[in-house]
């Protein structure tokens, strides 16, 4: 297959906005910011669904596959939920009950 | 027109997800952000089992009930103080997803040219990433010696065995067909991983963390050249450039480069060049430490690792409530590197139910000090030691500290005299200002905050 610029253009702009919204977020939700972006890079969700899915995968395919799923399932589960949970704590003193 | 169905989720996902890292700048948003979130996950989730490729589900099924029943109570159960080592492991899930499915696509098809160049690189993030980031657990998890462990020769080992994967990696994107040499090119990656973080400190672990961070985003990018998945290349380049930006805000604040964090061996304990004279310091109790506090107009508190130890943050909130009540201006002073991840006190703080508008980065808040009645340093160490100012043979010279040194009257909380993690004794117990309060951070402001509640009753 050829080198598929698109992608790598695709990639070049992500990065680039990745690094201008990030530099916006305050220190202070530093912790949040890690969990939260670990739970968006587990998208690999994706790939670890098509391969473990297809029609004739082998069995190496399926088992490495399943692994995956639960691995980034795992991920995808608990960082939104953590972040969420850490993000709820953060308060003003107006907003206190 | 299920493809074009999946495609228009993707799109969607793809914008979700970077409405969600725009969100986060500041709490108020924080939270929408979360959903944005989940909703683009969800989206991108649906579409690809929707795809016509995707016929056999019970094995997604059951990977997906056991990583929902693994992650709730990994999410719920989770203490606060243990945030860094559960982002350590959920690092390592992340890095072995994207590294096994490299393994399973490359057994699949052999590819050839570009895809196979994004493969081999995806499966060496993948798996270092992944051994990488269980050392990283095991260090914080105290499962594994917090100390770097160092020997004679050891970058030389490292980079050679780092330079044998990266070969037969390229030998592989030429001759993708010689499968029995793929074994050894992913095991010499997982070594690399292990031999990586052997040798940095717990305090390095904030960097560490982030560098971490960033590679296993990459590794979902390079995933997505594989794939040919823009949605991948999409999101894992966002996770790689957020964990490449915090870990350069770590090194900043440490003013140390990458290499010297990762081939340093900062940490060991390095015989002091001047022997310790015999100083005298000045230390405290409870009592006289309660009412130096009440007596003053404002406090600056800042908060250390140790206070992370010693779960002391609600002890804190207590006595930040007391005080408050009697007109003293509380704030706190937070170090970027201050903790084991980026952010990590203002976590612990915010537990507490301590209002983030009292908590402040290092910059806002160096000037006060100046005039700031008592400065009450809570198991931080380094980021306080004036060394780093003046000391040029000092390792952490040059490192911007937080200013305690310029308030009216210091107090350290700490357990004992002990040098911090890099063996670097601190002149600021030493000053005429300043009180040591010796003791167990939880247990000392146990005391204060109960000399405060007498005092209040009367």
């Amino acid at each position: 297959m050829a080198l598929n610029e698109l992608s790598v253009f695709v990639f070049m702009l992500a990065t680039f906005l990745g690094l201008e919204l990030i530099r916006r977020v305050s220190p202070l939700l530093h912790t949040p910011l890690m969990s939260l972006t670990n739970a968006i890079s587990a998208i690999s969700v994706v790939g670890a669904i098509l391969i473990t899915g297809e029609k004739d995968a082998s069995t190496l395919s399926r088992v490495l596959g399943f692994i995956a799923v639960t691995a980034a399932t795992t991920n995808v589960v608990s960082g939104y939920l953590i972040t969420d949970r850490m993000l709820k704590m953060f308060k003003k003193r107006d907003d206190k009950r | 027109m299920t493809t074009n169905v999946v495609q228009v989720a993707y799109i969607i996902a793809a914008a979700l997800f970077i409405l969600a890292l725009k969100w986060m700048s500041a709490p108020t948003t924080a939270r929408r952000g979360v959903i944005a979130g989940e909703i683009g996950m969800l989206l991108a989730v649906v579409g690809t089992v929707l795809r016509h490729e995707v016929v056999s589900y019970h094995w997604i099924v059951v990977g997906f009930l056991i990583g929902t029943i693994a992650g709730i109570p990994l999410a719920y159960l989770m203490p606060m103080t243990a945030v860094p080592q559960r982002t350590a492991i959920s690092h390592a899930f992340g890095a072995l997803a994207a590294a096994l499915i490299g393994t399973a696509e490359y057994y699949k098809s052999t590819p050839h040219g570009f895809t196979m160049v994004a493969l081999v690189i995806e499966i060496l993030l993948g798996f270092l990433t992944f051994t990488g980031s269980l050392m990283a657990f095991g260090k914080l998890q105290e499962i594994l010696p917090g100390r770097p462990l160092v020997y004679k020769f050891q970058n030389v080992v490292n980079l050679s065995i780092f330079s044998a994967a990266v070969l037969l990696g390229v030998y592989l994107i030429f001759h993708p067909e010689q499968t029995q040499i793929f074994p050894t090119f992913a095991g010499l990656a997982l070594l690399f991983g292990v031999l990586l973080i052997i040798p940095i400190g717990g305090a390095d672990m904030p960097t560490v963390i982030a560098l971490l961070n960033s590679y296993a985003g990459l590794s979902a990018s390079f995933m997505g050249f594989a794939l040919n998945n823009y949605l991948l290349v999409i999101a894992g380049a966002l996770d790689g450039s957020s964990g490449f930006i915090l870990s350069v805000v770590m090194c900043r604040a440490m003013n140390r480069s990458f290499t010297n964090v990762l081939f340093g061996g900062f940490g060991q304990v390095q015989v002091k060049a001047h022997e310790l004279q015999q100083r005298t310091v000045r230390s405290a109790t409870p009592e006289e430490a309660a009412s130096i506090l009440e007596a003053a107009r404002q406090v600056i508190v800042v908060p250390g690792y140790g206070m992370a130890v010693a779960h002391a943050q609600h002890k804190l909130r207590e006595l930040f409530d007391l005080l408050t009540k009697r007109g003293v201006d509380v704030k706190f002073a937070i170090h970027p590197v201050a903790g084991r991840m980026p952010g990590h006190m203002n976590v612990l703080l915010a537990e507490a139910d301590i209002p983030y508008d009292k908590l402040f980065e290092m910059d806002e808040i160096n000037s006060e000090f100046a005039h700031t009645d008592v400065a009450l340093v809570i198991g931080a160490n380094d980021v306080t030691n004036p060394a780093a100012r003046t000391d040029r043979s000092s390792p952490i010279y040059g490192m911007p500290i937080l200013d305690v040194d310029k308030a009216r009257t210091v107090m350290v909380i700490k357990r004992s005299l002990s040098p911090g993690f890099a063996g670097i004794d601190n002149p600021l117990y030493y000053m005429e200002k300043t009180l040591m309060l010796f003791g167990d951070a939880k247990a000392f402001l146990t005391d204060i905050v109960k000399e405060l509640a007498v005092g209040a009753r009367i």
